[in-house]
């Protein structure tokens, strides 16, 4: 057999024992899209750990950091610290959110805004929001598989065909289990994506290095300026860095998905336990750096940098190994993608064109709604996977510069008396129209402050100025 | 859906609290250009990256901290701890 040919083959092996175990586990419970996103607020600690932080190990921390560690070098440090601050926060925030919750009955991030501030222009936008910053995080998982299926292959398998047999996966995945399984087949691919960083991240540098010291200090001595910021790029200083992960750090619960994981938790207290212990589970990025760095010597030159690791496992391993490193980062993008799409087309048909334009829609029509839009996402995602050349880094922070226009609602709601709906909604609507013209036009970062961020800040201005003008008189 | 009437706001945390959450913040993200270096090296590890790492390991230790202050608030008031 050929080295493509075994590689192929563990991979096929690893994502069809996941997906079984998968739906082994999930037969015998049927859970619709309430049953999972909140799991009858029964989740203790253990299983929120879990819940929680098979989030954080998506084809982004895997492929994209390392990709970052190797194309941009120091920029990437913004990844670890964002993720212990986004913990940090998420300790004020998410058990107050928890107790809301209960008291009212929410199960989604529209949910909260609606009853919240009982303002339907507001809960619609933040519905439109969100499905639109989904699309950039569905595109960073089907590109991730893409570029998995395509270097675990030897080149044999194109890109785009990977990228469209995986949407097709995708879409027959949804269509066939809804969201049964997903806990198990987290559990799967976390177990794997830990054991496969920690042995590329020590096995790659002591390989050609004889260890992780030396490959600094080789490193060092080859490209000095290579692992302090701005790193390869000219504007990602240390201005970006502190706005960028201030960005990210308080966004980081503010994704329609991870909002709604607040709500499966048994108390307020699993949660406040969770954010303490949290920031150890992002200790396994730094082996993901270690791989990423390691690889700017040893495979220079790469057209792209997300390939870099698994340039470096193939060039370091048998192919069998690159063939299980595969199979755990196509599952852990296929999960999460899987989730995001039935997410995201159950909040359009409920949440958005029953709750706000067509009242009177049957059940059945908001089921075959949503079973459509599962196929419209599937496709939106891939063409623009196909055609567009961002990095998995960018498509990320694109989706966050949109989500974290959602933080001073959030935090307003829960602490503050005074705010309104429609305050709210000014700050919003400015927040993520800065945030948008900023992109679009290659205004990010501006003046070496990154985009999402100075939406925000205008953002939080915004709905302070504009309180007291829509409060009514008393 | 009308407004719910007295939605009362989450109550604030304990400033021990905050101020705790404060300092790996402080640490990790405003403080960059202090240690933003490569040497001196530390464990085999550059300066910056050795430097997150810690903070990560120890942020744990701050927000444990922080947890005990508002366990102690909830019992005196009797509320879910």
């Amino acid at each position: 057999m050929s080295a493509a040919a075994v590689c192929l083959a563990t991979m096929g092996a690893i994502v069809a024992f996941g997906t079984a175990v998968g739906f082994r586990a999930g037969a015998r419970v049927r859970m619709d899209l309430e049953q999972w996103t909140v799991g009858g607020r029964g989740f203790g600690v253990v299983l929120v750990f879990l819940l929680m932080a098979g989030e954080v190990y998506t084809t982004f921390a895997f492929l994209g950091a390392s990709g970052w560690a190797y194309s941009r070098g120091g920029p990437t440090l913004y990844v670890p610290a964002y993720l212990t601050l986004a913990y940090v926060v998420s300790f004020f925030i998410l058990p107050q959110l928890w107790e809301l919750g209960r008291r009212h009955g929410m199960q989604t991030q529209a949910d909260f805004f609606a009853q919240r501030y009982g303002n339907r222009t507001l809960a619609a936008l933040v519905c439109v929001v969100g499905l639109v910053c989904f699309v950039p995080y569905l595109v960073l998982q089907l590109a991730g598989v893409g570029i998995i299926v395509s270097v675990a292959s030897y080149g044999e398998v194109g890109r785009t065909t990977a990228m469209t047999a995986a949407a097709l996966l995708l879409v027959a995945f949804v269509f066939a289990s809804g969201v049964r399984a997903v806990a198990w087949v987290s559990v799967v691919k976390d177990v794997l994506m830990v054991l496969a960083a920690l042995a590329i991240g020590i096995g790659v540098p002591l390989r050609h290095f004889g260890g992780i010291g030396p490959m600094f200090a080789a490193l060092a001595a080859a490209h000095p300026t290579h692992l302090t910021m701005p790193g390869a790029t000219h504007n990602l200083g240390h201005a970006w860095y502190i706005s960028t992960v201030m960005l990210t750090g308080l966004g980081f619960y503010m994704w329609p998905h991870t909002f709604g994981s607040v709500f499966t938790a048994n108390s307020a207290d699993t949660l406040r336990r969770n954010a303490v212990v949290m920031p150890l589970y992002t200790l396994t990025l730094a082996f993901v750096f270690f791989a990423g760095f390691a690889a700017v010597l040893i495979v220079p030159h790469l057209p792209d940098g997300d390939l870099a690791m698994l340039t470096v496992v193939r060039q370091s391993f048998p192919p069998w190994f690159l063939g299980v490193v595969g199979g755990a980062g196509a599952l852990t993008a296929m999960v999460p993608a899987a989730i995001l799409i039935l997410a995201a087309a159950s909040l359009f048909a409920k949440n958005l064109v029953r709750a706000l334009l067509v009242p009177s829609m049957s059940d059945q029509s908001v089921a075959r709604l949503a079973r459509a839009m599962v196929v419209v996402l599937g496709l939106v995602s891939l063409l623009l996977a196909v055609f567009s050349s961002s990095t998995l880094v960018a498509l990320l922070l694109t989706g966050y510069a949109g989500v974290s226009q959602f933080f001073p609602g959030v935090l307003l709601g829960l602490y503050s008396r005074r705010v309104t709906g429609a305050a709210v909604l000014a700050g919003l609507a400015v927040g993520v129209a800065t945030a948008l013209t900023l992109m679009l036009t290659h205004h990010d970062p501006l003046c070496g402050v990154s985009a999402g961020f100075v939406a925000l800040c205008l953002n939080f201005a915004v709905t302070l100025a504009a309180i007291p003008f829509t409060r009514k008189p008393t | 859906m009308a407004q719910l009437p007295g939605t009362s706001p989450a109550r604030r945390p304990s400033l021990a609290a905050v101020a705790l959450a404060l300092i790996p913040c402080t640490a990790m993200c405003f403080t960059v250009p202090l240690w933003d270096r490569l040497t001196p090296f530390v464990c085999g590890l550059p300066f910056n990256l050795f430097w997150l790492i810690g903070w990560v390991l120890v942020t744990p230790l701050f927000m444990w901290g922080a947890y005990r202050c508002e366990a102690a608030r909830h019992r005196a008031d009797g509320s879910d701890p």
